[in-house]
C-alpha cells in the first residue's frame, strides 16, 4: 500500500516536473553545451491515462528516464490523435534527440512521421502499431499480442493437466475491434485449432476490458450456458468481475470454473494467491529500460530490431503468493 | 381493455415483458429464481441489479428533462461518488468498520450535491445552455475522478460497503432503493404542487416566472436532485464491484437514462414526465444487453442488434407510428386523436 502510494505521489511530481518542461520550449539546444558526454533528450507522447495498466506503462517511462540520466518530455494525448500529433511536432520543433509515442489508432501518421524523419529525428513507437510504411520509424518496443493469446491457451493446457470430460470454455473479449482483443483471440484460436480440437467455446462475449463488463456478461452466461468450466479472458479486470458473479452463481471460482486471463495486474495476483484465477499470461506495461536502452542504441548508430518485444512471463497459482509483493501495478 | 392499452404505461411495459419472454427460447430457466449463498439469484435478479445505477440516474434525469433540461454530467458523477468513497475507505485501518462507510458515503453524497448545485447554478443562473454546462462537468468531472483514484483502480475490501450495491434481505438492495426513490419521487411531485411547477417550467419557463413559479430554484433543485441520484448510482456499482474505477464508471450511462427516459415516454421538450415509464425505459435497456450475452450475438454485431431493438421500440412507442401501421387493418377511420391525448393528466401514480 505504501509503495504505491509512494510510487503515485512520485508519478504526479514528474507529471507536474514534465509539465512544466513541455511548457518552456527554448531550453533544450543549450543542455549539450555541459561538455562530456551529451545529456539525450527524448520526448514522449503518452495514449492517455486510461487505465491501472496505463499509469504503471507512464511510472515506467518516467522512472526508466531518471535512471538512464535520460532528459524525458512527457506529454499525455488523453486519447486524441491531434493532441499526439501536435506533441511530436512540438519535439520536432524543439529538436528533441529521439521522439517516442504509443499510438492512439494506427493510422493517419503518415505526415508527422515524416516531418520528423525530415529532421532527422529517429522515432521508436511504444506498446501500440501503426501502419505507416516501416521506413517512416526505427522500432516499436512493445508486446506481441498474439503470442500472449497462444501464451494463455499453453497455460490452459497446463491447469487442465490431469482432468477428463468436456472442456466448455467461455471468453471475455476486450474492446471489440482492439488489436489486443482480435490478436488475443487469434492466438488462442490458432492453439486450439492446432492441439486441442475437444475444447470447445460455447459463450464469447466482449466485456471491454472492464470489471463491470467482465460481471455482467459472466452473469448472463452462467444462466444461458451452465455447463461451462473454463474461462479465458481477455484481461485481469474481466476475471475479477466474472470471479464475482461465479460466486454469486453458487460456484467456485479456480475451482468450478477454471480461470485464465492475460495482463498480470497486482489485484489479478491477489485473486491468484487466493486461488481465484488459475493462470496469468503477463503483458508486461514496465517497458520504460527497454526503451531507453532502444534510445541509446539508435543515437549511438547502431541498428535496432523492428519490433522489440517486452520481457514477459507466465505465471501459475503456485507462483502467485511468491510473486505478489514484486507487483507493481 | 382499451383503457389499459390506452394507458402511458403500456407499451413500455409490453415491450418489456416481450424482451424478456423472448429469452426463454435461449434460457429455458430465464425466469427462475433461486436462493444461493443466502441471497436471490436468476436472470432476473441480475437484471436487477446491474439495471439500478441505469434506473437512479434515469429518475434525475426524468425530471432534468421535465424541465427542458438535460444533465450529461451524470456518469462523471457517478465516477467521482465512487472514487471518493473508495478512496476514503481504502484509507481506513479497518475497512469493515461501519461508521467509515457511512462517512463515505455521506462524504460522496456531499460532493454529488455540491456538483448539481454547480450544474443548476451554470443552467439557472449563468444561463448557460444545459447541454453545453453539463458538458463542462461530463469532462472534467472523470479528470477529477481520475485524480482521486490517482489513474489506478481502487479496491476496498469492505462487507458494510459491498451490501449498499449487494444484497439486503436476501434480496438486492437496490431494489429497496430504488422503491425508496420512485415512492419519494412519486409522492413529492404527484401528492404536492412540485411535479405541476417542474411541468410549468418545462413547458415554458418565462411564463412560469411571470405567474409567480420560482422557475430558477426548480431548476436548481432538479440539478442537485439528478445529481443526488447519479452519486447513489455511482455509489451503488461502484460497491458492486468493490472499486473504482475512474475510467470506466459510468461511461456513457448519460446517453442509456435519456435513451430510458425516452423510451418511458417523457419527451425531449420538457413539460410532462413519466416517472414510472422512466423505470421501465431504464429496465428496458438492461434486459436488452442481457439478451445481447445470452442468446450468443458475436460481439462486432452488438451495436447493431441494439440500434436495432431501440429503433423498433421507440416506433412502437410513437402513437402516430402506430395509428399508421394499423391504418390498412381498420375498416373504421380511427377516432379523432385529441381524445386521446386528454387522458394525460398526472392522475396514474402507477409506477
Amino acid at each position: 500500500m505504501i509503495s504505491r502510494r509512494a510510487l503515485l505521489s512520485g508519478a504526479v511530481a514528474a507529471a507536474a516536473a514534465g509539465t512544466l518542461a513541455a511548457c518552456g520550449k527554448k531550453e533544450s539546444p543549450s543542455s549539450s553545451s555541459s561538455g562530456g558526454t551529451k545529456q539525450i533528450t527524448l520526448g514522449f507522447s503518452q495514449v492517455g491515462s486510461e487505465s491501472g495498466w496505463r499509469s504503471a506503462n507512464t511510472s515506467s517511462v518516467k522512472d526508466a528516464a531518471a535512471a538512464a540520466g535520460i532528459n524525458l518530455k512527457f506529454s499525455d494525448a488523453q486519447q486524441k490523435q491531434e493532441n499526439q500529433i501536435q506533441a511530436i511536432r512540438d519535439y520536432i520543433a524543439q529538436k528533441v534527440d529521439v521522439i517516442s509515442f504509443s499510438p492512439v489508432v494506427s493510422s493517419g501518421w503518415d505526415t508527422v512521421l515524416k516531418e520528423a524523419q525530415a529532421a532527422k529525428i529517429p522515432v521508436i513507437l511504444t506498446d501500440r502499431q501503426v501502419d505507416s510504411s516501416q521506413d517512416l520509424w526505427v522500432s516499436l518496443v512493445g508486446s506481441d499480442f498474439e503470442i500472449e493469446g497462444e501464451r494463455a491457451a499453453h497455460l490452459l493446457e497446463k491447469v487442465l493437466q490431469g482432468a477428463t470430460g468436456a472442456v466448455n470454455i467461455a471468453v471475455l473479449e476486450g474492446t471489440t475491434g482492439s488489436a489486443p482483443a482480435t490478436q488475443r483471440a487469434a492466438g488462442f484460436k490458432k492453439v486450439m485449432d492446432a492441439s486441442h480440437p475437444d475444447w470447445k467455446i460455447v459463450a464469447s462475449q466482449t466485456g471491454d476490458f472492464t470489471r463491470d463488463g467482465g460481471k455482467q456478461v459472466m452473469a448472463a452466461f452462467l444462466t444461458s450456458h451452465p455447463e461451462i468450466n473454463v474461462l479465458f479472458a481477455h484481461n485481469d479486470d474481466m476475471a475479477l468481475g466474472a470471479i464475482q458473479s461465479i460466486q454469486a452463481a453458487g460456484k467456485k471460482p479456480g475451482t468450478d470454473i477454471k480461470i485464465v486471463s492475460i495482463d498480470g495486474v497486482h489485484d489479478g495476483f491477489v485473486a491468484m494467491a487466493a486461488g481465484q484465477i488459475n493462470a496469468i499470461a503477463e503483458c508486461n506495461p514496465l517497458l520504460g529500460p527497454q526503451l531507453m536502452d532502444a534510445v541509446k542504441k539508435v543515437l549511438a548508430g547502431q541498428t535496432l530490431e523492428k519490433w522489440i518485444k517486452t520481457q514477459e512471463a507466465d505465471f501459475v497459482a503456485a507462483d502467485a503468493a511468491a510473486a505478489l509483493p514484486n507487483r507493481k501495478y | 381493455m382499451s383503457r389499459v392499452v390506452r394507458h402511458h404505461l403500456f407499451w413500455p411495459a409490453a415491450i418489456l415483458i416481450a424482451l424478456l419472454l423472448f429469452n426463454l427460447p435461449f434460457t429455458p430457466n430465464f425466469f427462475a429464481i433461486h436462493v444461493r449463498n443466502g441471497h436471490l439469484y436468476g436472470s432476473l435478479v441480475s437484471i436487477l441489479i446491474f439495471g439500478t445505477p441505469l434506473i437512479l440516474v434515469a429518475l434525475g434525469m426524468t425530471l432534468v428533462i421535465a424541465t427542458g433540461g438535460i444533465d450529461l454530467s451524470v456518469g462523471a458523477v457517478m465516477a467521482i461518488a465512487g472514487a471518493l468513497a473508495c478512496w476514503y475507505i481504502s484509507r481506513q485501518p479497518d475497512q469493515n468498520s461501519v461508521g467509515a462507510v457511512l462517512i463515505a458515503v455521506a462524504l460522496a453524497l456531499a460532493a454529488c450535491v455540491l456538483l448539481g448545485l454547480w450544474n443548476g447554478f451554470l443552467v439557472a443562473r449563468i444561463g448557460v445552455q444545459p447541454i453545453i454546462a453539463t458538458l463542462v462537468l461530463m469532462v472534467a468531472g472523470r479528470g477529477i475522478a481520475q485524480l482521486i483514484t490517482g489513474g489506478f483502480i481502487i479496491t476496498v475490501l469492505s462487507k458494510p460497503y459491498a451490501t449498499i450495491g449487494g444484497y439486503a434481505f436476501t434480496a438486492p438492495t437496490g431494489v429497496f432503493i430504488v422503491t425508496l426513490a420512485v415512492v419519494a419521487m412519486l409522492a413529492l411531485t404527484r401528492r404536492t404542487a412540485l411535479g405541476l411547477l417542474v411541468e410549468s417550467v418545462g413547458g415554458n419557463s418565462e411564463a412560469s416566472r411571470l405567474a409567480g413559479v420560482r422557475a430558477r430554484r426548480i431548476k436548481i433543485m432538479v440539478y442537485i436532485f439528478c445529481a443526488l441520484l447519479a452519486g447513489i448510482a455511482g455509489l451503488m456499482n461502484s460497491s458492486n464491484l468493490s472499486d473504482a474505477d475512474a475510467n470506466h464508471a459510468g461511461l456513457w450511462i448519460e446517453l442509456d437514462a435519456i435513451l430510458a427516459v425516452v423510451i418511458g415516454g417523457t419527451p425531449l421538450t420538457g413539460g410532462r414526465f413519466s416517472i414510472g415509464g422512466s423505470v421501465l425505459g431504464a429496465l428496458i435497456l438492461q434486459t436488452l444487453k442481457t439478451t445481447i450475452f445470452t442468446i450468443g450475438i458475436p460481439s462486432q454485431a452488438n451495436m447493431v442488434f441494439e440500434a436495432a431493438v431501440v429503433i423498433i421500440v421507440c416506433l412502437i412507442q410513437s402513437p402516430d407510428f402506430r395509428r399508421r401501421l394499423m391504418a390498412p387493418f381498420r375498416s373504421a377511420p380511427p377516432p379523432p386523436a385529441p381524445a386521446a391525448v386528454s387522458t394525460q393528466e398526472p392522475v396514474e401514480v402507477s409506477s
